[in-house]
C-alpha cells in the first residue's frame, strides 16, 4: 500500500486543546507513515508554542455544540477548566502525550515547526518566549515555499 | 497468503506482515529488513528485542512508548528505520502492525 501524499503542511491558527491535538496527531501520524510534515503556528495557534502557555490550553465549552452542554452553563466559572481536566484525563488513558512532550516527539521525528512572523510581531513575542524546538520564525510566503514537491498538501486548522 | 523468504514458507497478510509470530526467526527478520532496504545492526536488534518484549506482554506500541523505553530515543528510531519507523520495525520483528494513531 503506498500513498501519493508526500508532505503535509499544517497551519494551526487556534489555541483550543482539540485543535492543537488535531494538528499534532495528524503531523505525527504523517511522520509515522513516512510522510514529511511541518506545522506553521499563527495567531492563537502561537499559544501552543509559548513556553509559559503550552501546558495551559483549554477545550472550548462555549460555542462548541460538540460538548452537549448549554452555552450559558459552559460560560460559568470553572466549567472550562473542569472540562479540560476531564479531557486531559481521557487523553492520558489513551497514552496521548501532553503538549510539551508531543512537541519534543514531533521535533525528534523530523516534523518542522514554524512561528508566523506577522503574528509573533502582533503579539509582541520574542524568540525566547517560544519553544526551543522551533525551527524558525517565517512568513506565510516562506511557508508556501516549503511545498516544494509533488504530493504536498496544505491544511488550515 | 504464502510467501517464501530465507528459503522458508511463511504466512503474511496483504501488507506483508507475518500472520503467525511462531514462524519468525532472525534470518527471516534480516530478509524482511532487506526488502525495506535496511541492513540490521546491533542497535536494530536491541530495538527489535524491545518490540518483542512489549509484544509478549501484550502492551501496545506507540511512539511515546519508544520515547520512554530507555532503549532508544525518537530521533535514533527514525534514523534506524527510515520512512515509518514503527511500521517497518514491527514488520521486520514479525508482529502485527500497530493500530494506534499515536
Amino acid at each position: 500500500m503506498s500513498t501519493k501524499v508526500k508532505k503535509m503542511l499544517f497551519i494551526l491558527s487556534k489555541a483550543t486543546i482539540e485543535n492543537a491535538y488535531a494538528a499534532f496527531v495528524m503531523a505525527n501520524g504523517a511522520r509515522m507513515e513516512g510522510i514529511e510534515s511541518e506545522i506553521f503556528f499563527t495567531f492563537f495557534g502561537l499559544e501552543a508554542i509559548q513556553k509559559k502557555k503550552l501546558e495551559h490550553l483549554h477545550v472550548a465549552t462555549v460555542g462548541n455544540p460538540g460538548m452537549h452542554i448549554p452555552t450559558m452553563l459552559g460560560g460559568l466559572p470553572g466549567v472550562e477548566a473542569f472540562a479540560t481536566k476531564m479531557m486531559k484525563k481521557e487523553m492520558e488513558k489513551l497514552d496521548m502525550p501532553p503538549i510539551g512532550e508531543f512537541i519534543e516527539i514531533l521535533s525528534d521525528s523530523g516534523c518542522k515547526l514554524w512561528g508566523c512572523k506577522l503574528a509573533v510581531d502582533m503579539f509582541h513575542l520574542k524568540r525566547e518566549d517560544l519553544i526551543d524546538e522551533l525551527d524558525g520564525i517565517i512568513t506565510i510566503g516562506d511557508f508556501y515555499s516549503r511545498a516544494d514537491q509533488d504530493g504536498c498538501h496544505l491544511l488550515f486548522i | 497468503m504464502k510467501k517464501v523468504i530465507a528459503n522458508k514458507e511463511i504466512d503474511v497478510n496483504e501488507e506483508g506482515y507475518l500472520v503467525d509470530f511462531k514462524q519468525w526467526d532472525k534470518e527471516i527478520g534480516e530478509c524482511l529488513a532487506g526488502e525495506c532496504e535496511i541492513v540490521l545492526t546491533e542497535r536494530h536488534w536491541e530495538v527489535i528485542g524491545y518490540i518483542h518484549e512489549k509484544y509478549e506482554k501484550e502492551e501496545p506500541l506507540s511512539i511515546r512508548g519508544i520515547k520512554k523505553s530507555g532503549v532508544i530515543n525518537v530521533k535514533e528510531f527514525y534514523s534506524l528505520f527510515p520512512g515509518g519507523p514503527l511500521k517497518k520495525a514491527t514488520l521486520i520483528a514479525g508482529i502485527p502492525k500497530p493500530k494506534s494513531c499515536i
